[in-house]
């Protein structure tokens, strides 16, 4: 089996640059593909749902024009996963267009583009789930009925390997694929070149953050990974940052619910036996990974729907008094937002984020007791209409600085507004599919198109 | 003894959309072990600590290549959703600072 090369310069392609000089020293390495993820859930459900990325379009094009670069003229492919955040075909879109632009910009002749769409209709799902199929709760979720299908905007299904190793086949030199699994972007041409399921998809979760399994701490730099049917050897690009055992191991945990176990369309890798063990300075080799397929193909499906409009509003209080007794102060206030616009979760919601007094914890905070100088409140009101989502959170804050509290002193305004302003902010959404649906091939929810790209 | 002059790494994040997980990792073995044997972090305990119901106490392992416990809490509703304080789930791992591991 030929030994494979891969870099990837990114752990989220567009978040913020990646850094030049490790990704050079990676591309002197002679990499045989230059690979990077440009998605992510933690974005929350707002960009899917309204299908707009999250990043800015000035450091995803910064990003693809270095990798694009260096990919033609090593002759080498070059893969991007989860394009612009979400994983949409407008992503996948926007992507393909500023791949033909920095081609036209650089001269770069012309070469073989796929891309690979993954949305799915809605409607698509519910007639697959009135027609009998299951939508299948992932992660201890209910299964999909028609009313959460329906209140969902917009869907992706997550790729495994098998679109991009047949697009790879056919000759793509650049792909620019929608919602896929982390790991099967990098695993794809390791199973196309012979290598095994295990190495391929064990490399795929290591280098899928780039050089957070490297250490000490640092994101945007190169790292190199290399299958050679001995194992996966992983070496961090950066001078001053080494892969070393506990930097591997530990990445392999990180966002998981458990370390042992990775899912992919199609099984999962079972890293339980894994041994890491130091090759050299900056390189550490593991084995021991092992692959256990799925008798049947599931693929897993991410949805987003609109549930408000948002708007938010910023005080502050400084007066000890009424820090002390704030939760008669926020009970106050929407007292009165009840007796004007009806009880709260009827028609609109209010929260209260009360930073300095478990604003981050909730309900999940053990310290109790401690009172804080200044408390800083953040008010969020959603409602369907826009409007009113503006006249109640004005409403809603404003009731802070008319507080009554029976021993105040401060009688002329019991909080300090930042600025006498409504905030608009982004429609609240709720992630409404974490699920799967059983496929019959692995391409199913996926298609491909090639394009020519003439720089 | 606290954790946190014990443990090199305490994290939390995100893991999928309807969970946190949380990484407790040392450098060095002879601690590791020494967090790992103590009792003191268990499903109960961080359940305890979290005040959430065992139950959503998910996974809790000890992952041994990583000199690593870990454990894993359900959200009571998706991140991002409205009222969100905490989008990444990435400041929830404070308060295990000052667990006391004997």
């Amino acid at each position: 089996m030929k030994p494979i090369r891969i870099i990837t310069p990114t752990g989220h392609l567009g978040t913020t640059p990646l850094e030049k000089a490790s990704f050079e020293r990676g591309c002197a390495a002679n990499p045989d593909y230059i690979i990077a993820d440009s998605g992510s859930a933690d974005i929350g459900p707002y960009p899917l749902g309204a299908d707009k990325s999250a990043s800015n379009e000035v450091w995803q094009r910064h990003d693809l024009e270095a990798m694009l670069v260096a990919a033609r003229k090593l002759k080498v492919p070059m893969i991007i996963g989860s394009a612009s955040d979400t994983g949409t075909d407008r992503g996948v879109d926007q992507f393909c267009g500023l791949i033909a632009d920095i081609a036209a910009q650089h001269g770069l002749g012309s070469f073989r583009m796929a891309r690979i769409h993954a949305e799915v209709k809605v409607a698509e799902l519910i007639r697959r789930r009135k027609a009998g199929a299951t939508i299948r709760g992932l992660n201890g979720r209910p299964d999909a009925d028609l009313a959460l299908l329906e209140r969902t905007d917009r869907a992706v299904a997550v790729m495994g390997t098998a679109p991009i190793q047949a697009a790879l086949n056919q000759g793509a030199e650049v792909i620019i694929a929608g919602r896929s699994s982390d790991c099967a972007i990098f695993a794809a041409p390791l199973l196309n070149a012979g290598h095994s399921e295990a190495d391929a998809f064990f490399c795929g979760k290591a280098m899928e953050c780039a050089s957070f399994c490297g250490e000490p701490f640092m994101g945007k730099e190169t790292i190199l990974g290399l299958v050679d049917g001995q194992g996966v050897h992983v070496s961090a690009m950066h001078p001053g940052q080494r892969c070393t055992p506990a930097s591997v191991a530990s990445h392999a945990m990180y966002e998981r619910l458990n370390p042992f176990r990775e899912y992919v369309p199609g099984g999962y890798l079972d890293m339980t036996n894994c041994r890491y063990v130091q090759e050299d300075e900056r390189t550490t080799l593991v084995t021991g990974q092992v692959f256990v397929r799925d008798s049947a193909l599931w693929v897993k499906l991410e949805g987003s729907g609109k549930i408000a409009e948002r708007a938010l509003f910023i005080v502050g209080i400084r007066d000890p008094y009424t820090i002390a007794n704030i939760d008669a102060a926020i009970a106050w206030a929407k007292g009165k937002l009840t007796e004007r616009f009806g009880p709260i979760g009827r028609d609109y919601d209010v929260f209260y984020h009360t930073f300095g007094r478990g604003a981050v914890m909730g309900a999940m905070e053990p310290t109790q007791g401690h009172q804080a100088l200044e408390l800083g409140i953040v008010v969020e009101v959603t409602c369907a209409d826009a409007k009113q989502a503006e006249v109640i959170c004005h409403i809603a804050a404003k009731n802070l600085f008319y507080a009554r509290l029976p021993n105040v002193r401060g009688t002329a305004g019991t909080a300090a507004i930042m600025s006498d302003e409504v905030l608009h902010a982004r429609a609240a959404y709720e992630w409404t599919l974490n699920h799967a649906i059983q496929a019959s091939r692995a391409d199913e929810f996926f298609t491909t198109r090639f394009d020519t790209v003439r720089g | 003894m606290k954790l946190v002059d014990l443990a090199t790494t305490i994290r939390s994040k995100n893991a999928g959309v309807d969970h946190i997980t949380f990484d407790i990792i040392c450098r060095e073995r002879a601690k590791f072990e020494r967090v790992r044997d103590s009792g003191a972090l268990s499903r109960e305990s961080v359940a305890k600590l979290f005040k959430v119901p065992l139950e959503r106490v998910t996974d809790f392992v000890v992952f041994e290549p990583a000199n690593a416990v870990k454990f894993t809490i359900r959200r009571v509703q998706p991140s991002g959703c409205k009222g969100e304080t905490d989008m990444f789930g990435s400041q929830q791992y404070a308060p295990l600072f000052d667990v006391e591991i004997p």
